[in-house]
């Protein structure tokens, strides 16, 4: 991957936090990153150098990304702070089409000299390259936007608070994690702030302000004495939206099935803290799974992390065509899947749509990072797979003319590609709660939050955990189980989804750091759905003894 | 900047230090220059070069500590990271773990540098995928490849005294290769401080034969087999130990390390007695730093001896409170082999399941090590000391622990690389019964 990078944040297992560290991130104090280095007219003259030299070069296409990115992290564990780390990357990539063949090159060197050098160093490398190339790139065409800016609508830059009171907010979670039982609790507050400028021969000048905020924590209950320990992992998500998430306001709290308390615009993450504990320990306590055919209830804290692999993977172009086989692999999803109008990946209720435009999802952006649109657009309707997702220069291989607008470059140090933009399951049609769901239900399990994760390299076979799962009898919660994971194939699944609830339990979630490409990158994306039923799920029991 | 010797290296450190103000201050500086070639469907699709260097300055008043780093390195800018760190330190919370800055401290010399990969060339780079292209191409079967390769070094000062160096160099190859139908998949992967050991060719040629040999797979049920497992498939499942070996997680109870009671599992035998693992820094097969990021000395140490669990890795912190050495944890891992080849090792299976590569590996259970993953670009079916044909790919639930007490035979040891980590191991093919397929993919 490194979905190492993924797993450290979204898995994280039982220990320490990992902190992801873009290669070239420094740190730097917060006073100095609320400053613009440079302002939009002085970007547009640096990136010009960029777009004349490669011009004179011979270049037939070229983009410039000046990028600032920024990120703070504020870690804990139990009564103490052990880090507050502001880290800024700042540079220029320089990407151009010279003899039909793509180049790169990056600098942190974001002078006139220093522009200029990379710049040739880019068309360089696509001459160089051009002896292998098969076939040239074609661009899809795109408007010229002229100067253009967007900004994530957010109220609070979390930037902006001060470190001390994010530190007393996540001291006092974990107080309150440890008053109700917590062995330990690691907590986190990760804020990312990405200034992107990006220009192109073709006469559009982006200004970009995105942000995107992320509490966490982990709480471990032991017992010392059977030598057993669970951990349960806080039910925030990561959003494209600033410090208010953390507001926790009581109209963002959902009183859902399992006595539970989950979250959705907002969140509350002492509460949840505290909760953590109390749920941590009735886990221990949980039976363990009797294996067998289960009607799975997955609530949209869980349900994301299974559309992300087995929907949002698959209908990536470049995977179907080969691009990513030697590391993320292709998919299953074949184009004469596509081209037969009537792929069934689904039952009839089953719609994805994918989005690069939805507030509050992390995926959000004016603009791609190839200075495309953003926009929203389907991938399965009633069930049939219908598109993919693919930037300019694959887009043609599907007879389309407009890109999807979903490019993305983790760093102004790394290229662009094709990455996954918000997939989400859309609500169903019929008035439906979880509790009315549920209330159906013969025999099934009712599984909150996402956990455990693998899937094959064309998306096929997959295996899910989760963080709480309740065994559900003759329509009733039955108290909680442990040492449940599910295995089933993508298309199987999708077609066993019986029911969605509706629009008012349709939430978002998603992942930070979903990796790709080699050398690897993160991207972050968000995936909504409201409760759906899957039937007749095979369900594995995960216990093992060691010794 | 580019890479900075020795003695330019310490230079810089003692002007940096030379600004100091704080109780302690400690400078850690890196650079490397690196590139990348990455090709799919028989052609180039992106290529790369980045150079970049690093200076972190960590300074403390009793136990507050502030951290700030640059990326410049004129006059003005080395004394307005240290005054910037000064700050940051000034106003931290005291954090109760913080332990004094190491002395001077005493290193061997590291083998990490080979001056031919700090002098590749593009050329050469471009002749090493063009070789593997034309195996593929060859075929008529469909490469996706990725070639690295990095020269850098490291270099740390202390207001105590300490000073330390280090240039590694290290190339890293992949590739995977595909019949044009799609059903066949083969892969091999190469890791090497020295790039004139890196024969892309022949990693290519053995992937290709795996994908043509691949492509009619038979479907046979899940269960448990008996199972050999390639150096590359090893490293992903054995590095989850070597990850694992924190001796905090385990005193605190939550580790596959701890146990019922409230005690470890050091000491004790945990796996079958043929299993030996320990980390040299000065193998001449995986040489690595001799010093850590802490400045701590890298030295060789046993982790796992006759199965037994003979050593944790600390935190300076922790091993003080313990009152232990703070042996810092592995930096790459050695798994002790034996004499037979991969093809031995076959010949000597009566029935079984040949892995080339395990794929997407994820924690189930942290307390049993229960990790699950997929088969993935040639896996064969066994049966009376021969390949018989192949066979089609396996989701597993296993725990490393439970297949090294189901050791059958040791292989051959190799240099290889995770997938997973990228990190290079020098670990030998292995056969275990009784490793647990739970369902079938029908990936390729």
């Amino acid at each position: 991957m490194k979905r190492r990078d993924f797993i450290h944040l979204a898995g994280m297992g039982s220990g320490a936090m990992a902190l992801p560290f873009s290669a070239f991130a420094h740190e730097v104090e917060i006073g100095q990153l609320l400053t613009p280095l440079l302002d939009t007219s002085q970007k547009k003259q640096l990136a010009d150098i960029a777009l004349n030299t490669a011009k004179s070069l011979g270049a037939s296409y070229t983009d410039v990304r000046i990028g600032r990115y920024l990120n703070q992290f504020v870690t804990t564990r139990e009564k103490k702070v052990q880090g507050v780390t502001n880290t800024e990357s700042f540079g220029v990539g320089i990407r151009v089409i010279a003899n039909g063949t793509w180049g790169f090159a990056a600098s942190n060197s974001v002078t006139p000299d220093g522009i200029k050098k990379t710049t040739e160093r880019a068309v360089a490398i696509a001459k160089a390259n051009s002896k292998f190339q098969r076939e040239p790139v074609k661009l899809a065409g795109t408007p010229s936007y002229g100067e253009v800016s967007w900004k994530t609508p957010i109220v609070k830059n979390g930037f902006e608070v001060p470190v001390k009171e994010k530190i007393e907010l996540l001291l006092n979670a974990n107080a309150k994690a440890m008053e109700n039982g917590a062995s330990f609790v690691n907590s986190l507050i990760f804020l990312v702030n990405e200034q992107k400028y990006f220009a192109s021969s073709e006469g559009s000048y982006i200004d970009q302000d995105v942000h995107r905020t992320w509490p966490n924590f982990q709480v471990n209950v032991v017992d010392r004495q059977s030598g057993q320990f669970k951990t349960r992992s806080a039910f925030s998500a990561p959003v494209g939206m600033g410090y208010e998430y953390l507001d926790g306001k009581a109209g963002d709290k959902i009183k859902a099935p399992g006595d539970i308390i989950l979250y959705n615009k907002s969140y509350d993450i002492v509460e949840d803290a505290a909760m953590a504990a109390q749920q941590a320990k009735q886990f221990i306590a949980g039976k363990s799974v009797e294996p067998g055919k289960y009607d799975l209830v997955l609530e949209p804290s869980h349900l994301w992390l299974t559309i992300h692999e087995s929907v949002g993977h698959p209908t990536e172009l470049d995977r179907v065509l080969g691009y990513e086989a030697n590391y993320a692999g292709t998919s299953f999803l074949t184009m004469d899947k596509w081209q037969s109008k009537n792929f069934k990946f689904g039952s009839d209720i089953v719609n994805f749509v994918a989005d690069k435009t939805q507030p509050g999802s992390l995926g959000s952006v004016g603009y791609d990072d190839e200075g495309v649109k953003c926009k929203s657009w389907e991938l399965i309707k009633d069930g049939v797979l219908v598109n993919y997702q693919a930037i300019r220069d694959q887009i043609g291989m599907l007879g389309q003319k407009e890109s999807h607008g979903c490019c993305y470059s983790q760093s102004w140090s790394d290229v662009q590609f094709q990455r996954m933009a918000n997939v989400s399951l859309q609500a169903g049609k019929k008035s439906l709660t979880p509790e009315q769901l549920i209330s159906n239900v013969e025999k099934g399990i009712y599984i909150v939050k996402d956990g455990s994760f693998s899937i094959d390299q064309q998306r096929y076979n997959f295996q899910f955990g989760g963080v709480l799962f309740f065994e559900i009898k003759n329509g009733k919660i039955a108290g909680m189980l442990k040492d449940v994971a599910y295995q089933a194939n993508t298309q199987e699944f999708w077609n066993s989804c019986t029911e969605i609830c509706d629009e008012r339990d349709y939430r978002l979630s998603g992942a930070f750091n979903d990796g790709k490409g080699q050398p690897s990158q993160s991207n972050a994306v968000s995936h909504g759905s409201a409760t759906a039923r899957f039937n007749g799920v095979n369900v594995i029991n995960t216990g093992r003894t060691i010794l | 900047m580019s890479i900075l010797t020795k003695d330019e290296a310490q230079a810089l450190l003692k002007k940096v230090l030379s600004y100091s103000k704080a109780d302690e201050c400690e400078v850690n500086l890196t650079g490397n220059d690196s590139a990348n070639i990455r090709y799919a469907r028989n052609s180039v699709s992106t290529s790369a070069k980045v150079s970049s260097s690093q200076l972190v300055v960590s300074s403390a008043y009793g136990k507050k500590l502030g951290v700030a780093t640059i990326n410049e390195f004129d006059d003005a800018s080395l004394e307005k990271v240290v005054r910037r760190s000064e700050e940051l330190a000034q106003l931290a919370p005291e954090n109760p773990e913080y332990v004094l800055f190491l002395g001077p401290q005493n290193y061997a010399g590291s083998a990490t540098y080979v001056p031919a990969t700090a002098a590749i060339t593009p050329r050469l780079r471009s002749d090493l995928v063009a070789a593997s292209l034309q195996v593929a191409r060859d075929a008529k079967a469909v490469a996706a490849g990725f070639l690295e390769d990095n020269t850098g070094y490291s270099a740390m000062a202390n207001s105590k005294g300490l000073f330390a160096y280090n240039t590694s160099t290290n190339t890293n190859f992949s590739i995977t290769v595909r019949t044009e139908d799609g059903r066949g998949s083969g892969y091999a992967t190469r890791g090497y401080n020295d790039v004139t050991k890196l024969d892309t060719r022949k990693a290519t040629q053995i992937a290709t034969d795996k994908a043509l040999k691949s492509a009619e797979a038979k479907a046979i049920e899940p269960g448990k087999y008996t199972v050999i497992l390639e150096p590359a498939a090893v490293a992903v499942l054995l590095e989850r130990i070597f990850f694992g070996l924190d001796a905090r997680q385990a005193d605190e109870g939550r580790s596959f390390l701890s146990k019922a009671g409230g005690t470890t599992r050091l000491g004790e035998k945990m796996v079958d007695e043929r299993v030996n693992i320990y980390s040299d820094p000065l193998h001449p097969e995986l040489p690595t730093s001799t010093w850590s990021g802490d400045g701590r000395p890298q030295e060789k140490v046993s982790w796992i001896e006759k199965g037994v669990i003979k050593n944790f890795s600390y935190s300076r912190y922790w091993a003080e409170k313990k009152g232990v050495k703070a042996v810092p944890g592995p930096d790459g891992a050695i798994m002790e082999g034996g004499t037979k080849s991969l093809e031995e090792l076959i010949a000597g299976t009566k029935k079984g399941v040949l892995v080339t590569r395990l794929w997407y590996i994820r924690d189930v259970d942290p307390q049993s090590l229960l990790l699950t993953g997929l088969t993935r670009d040639g896996t064969f079916y066994i049966e009376n000391g021969k390949i018989q044909y192949p066979i089609k790919n396996f989701r597993f639930n296993e725990s490393p622990i439970i297949m090294l007490n189901n050791l059958e035979e040791l292989g051959k040891v190799e240099r290889t690389v995770s997938v997973e980590s990228n990190v290079n191991y020098l670990l030998p093919p292995i056969k275990v019964r009784d490793f647990t397929f739970s369902s079938l993919s029908d990936a390729v």
